[in-house]
């Protein structure tokens, strides 16, 4: 994947999460918790979604990489690389 | 409930799970039954928490997220009006916390300010640290509120819906219940709770989780401090990576034959009686018009288990299921009816025999009507049907010990146990009611079961 098809993958992925949210602003530099209501639980969900769609596994002590769109997509890079879009 | 919402948790991340109920039905005690041709919610008066749609904060907003549900699967219609009756005086409240503040601010009027600091002080409690939480509700109150009578009139509806020690309460179960039905409210789904039921139901389901009805766990197996499976009451024995237990602490750790006379003293002791008649009436036709009425026949309000006698009917919950704003398209309930809930000893109520139950019944229906009738508007000449459940009911709901209510006087907020891979959900976590056990239900399921995996 590359990193849209990233960036669109992990918008799908909040999107079933917190589907009363309006996406279409979000500001990719800023942390998700400032943008929208997202709360630890939520977070679970992204790298819960990210296994069961892609095989992705974030430990733990990764979860702060995922405080924004940018920090989550240069994450993720690597890891998907090789997985193919849908 | 807290079980079934664990289960779709588990299984929606792709986990095998299966649902034990010894019960022919689901929804332990929030369970409907049918009787004579009618319709009865065992568990219902109201579901609290209720938040408008779109909004995104509170424990409601978040299950729906989290269950992958819509706002519109739980059919939710918002009360009309409801109060905290003592004698001489009276506080209406609804789903807007202004109008609370504002009778407040006429009966109590040197109190408003106070009032106010309250509520501050407990619209972002989230301690679940286990020694801040068991603080004194009492203490807190009087240095923050010193008007007796009013912290006896805050402390009666909370109280009511999900404390369950006597007398006192933690003052962090005190917050999350404050938030619940004052700052967000309550709603009913004009099928009742059956709606919410089949709808958790049909989730697992579709998820693949398999749920077993009439299959009873009699005992969890415990080998080198991990459980490795259960024991169903026809000798069956199920295996199982983790477990995950709604039946209450104490009736978990029996199962286990671990040591649990630690524990014995947290046994809850609040249990109830309802009467529930139906009408020939709809209540607002006789000038009813509140949704819940929490009542107390005196300036200071007793939270404990009747000692002299099988009920204390000092104080109650007047429940009108008429009384919400119903969709037009559904127009009104079939039927007027009216609840009435009461403190009740289980001890009593479990050792007489078939006889004098009957006759214990019928003596306390009119005692429960006749107490609240001071309260609401007189229907007794409207009633024709009722039935009461007692604290005898609630136990073979639930099978929680006593017939409490509300569970054990201690939670176990982790959800952890002294065995490995046995965890605590619903009631005895921490989360009382609808929308708290299904919270707890999730929360539990994230933390044990899938953060781990
Ligand atoms: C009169 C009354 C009115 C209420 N009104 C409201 C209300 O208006 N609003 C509200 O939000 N809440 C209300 N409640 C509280 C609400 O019903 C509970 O808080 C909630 O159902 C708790 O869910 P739970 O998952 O913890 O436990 P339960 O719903 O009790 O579920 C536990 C389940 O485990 C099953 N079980 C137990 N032991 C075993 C075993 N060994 N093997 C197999 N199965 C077993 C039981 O049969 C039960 O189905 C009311 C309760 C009562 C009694």
């Amino acid at each position: 994947m590359t990193p849209a098809e990233i960036r669109a993958a992990v918008i799908d992925i909040l999107e079933t999460i917190a589907p009363d949210e309006d996406l279409s602003n979000l500001d990719d530099a800023k942390e998700f918790r400032d943008q929208m209501e997202l709360d630890s639980m939520d977070f679970l969900d992204i790298v819960m979604e990210l296994r069961k769609r892609y095989r992705v596994q974030v430990p733990e002590e990764d979860y702060e990489n995922l405080v924004s769109m940018a920090s989550t997509v240069s994450y993720l890079e690597p890891k998907m690389a090789e997985t193919p879009a849908e | 409930m807290s079980g079934l919402a664990a289960g779709i948790r588990a299984a929606y991340y792709d986990q095998k799970v299966c649902v034990l109920e010894r019960h022919y039905t689901i929804g332990g005690l929030n369970s409907f039954y049918r009787l004579r041709g009618r319709n009865y919610d065992v568990g219902l008066h109201a579901v609290t928490n209720f938040t408008p749609p779109g909004t995104r904060k509170g424990p409601f907003a978040r299950l729906l997220r989290q269950l992958r549900m819509k706002w519109d699967d739980f059919g939710l219609s918002p009360q009309l009006m409801s109060s905290i009756s003592f004698p001489g005086t009276e506080l209406l409240f609804d789903n807007n916390i202004d109008l609370l503040r504002s009778e407040v601010a006429r009966e109590f009027p040197a109190q408003i300010d106070n009032f106010d600091r309250l509520i501050d002080s407990l619209v972002d409690y989230d301690d679940l640290e286990q020694k801040h939480f068991e603080v004194s509700t009492r203490e807190r109150l009087e240095q923050l509120i010193p008007d007796p009578l009013l912290i006896e009139m805050i402390l009666c509806p909370i109280m009511w819906y999900g404390n369950p020690r006597e007398r006192d309460m933690d003052w962090g179960q005190f917050c999350i219940m404050f938030r619940s039905l004052f700052l967000e409210g309550f709603a009913r789904p004009f099928d009742g709770v059956r709606l919410i039921l089949k709808k958790l139901v049909r989730k697992f389901r579709d998820l693949g989780g398999e749920l077993k009805l009439r299959t009873g766990v009699s005992k969890i197996k415990v080998q080198n401090g991990r459980a490795i499976g259960v024991v169903l009451d026809s000798g069956e024995e199920l295996g199982g990576e983790n477990i995950l237990s709604s039946a209450g602490a104490i009736e978990t750790f029996k199962l286990c034959e671990s040591n649990d006379d630690v524990h014995a003293h947290t046994t809850g002791q609040l249990s109830f009686v309802e009467a529930i008649s139906t009408l020939d009436k709809f209540p607002r036709e006789f000038g009813h018009d509140k949704t819940i009425v929490f009542f107390n026949d005196s300036e200071k309000f007793h939270w404990e288990r009747p000692t002299e006698d099988f009920c204390d009917v000092r104080t109650g919950v007047v429940c009108t299921p008429n009384n919400y704003c119903y969709d037009e398209k559904d127009g009104d309930l079939p039927d007027g009816i009216m609840r009435v809930t009461a403190l009740a000893d289980y001890e009593r109520w479990r050792n007489v025999d078939e006889q004098q139950y009957q006759s214990e019944k019928q003596k306390w229906f009119d005692r429960v009507q006749a107490s609240a009738t001071r309260f609401v508007p007189d229907y007794r000449q409207h009633v024709i049907d009722n039935d009461m459940f007692t604290p005898h009911t609630i136990h073979r709901f639930t099978w929680h010990e006593n017939g409490a209510v509300y569970g054990a006087t201690r939670k176990w907020l982790d959800g952890t146990t002294s065995i490995k891979n046995l965890f605590l959900c619903g009631t005895d976590q921490g989360f009382v009611g609808i929308i708290g056990s299904i919270v707890s239900g999730i929360s539990m399921a994230n933390q044990h079961l899938l953060a781990r995996s």
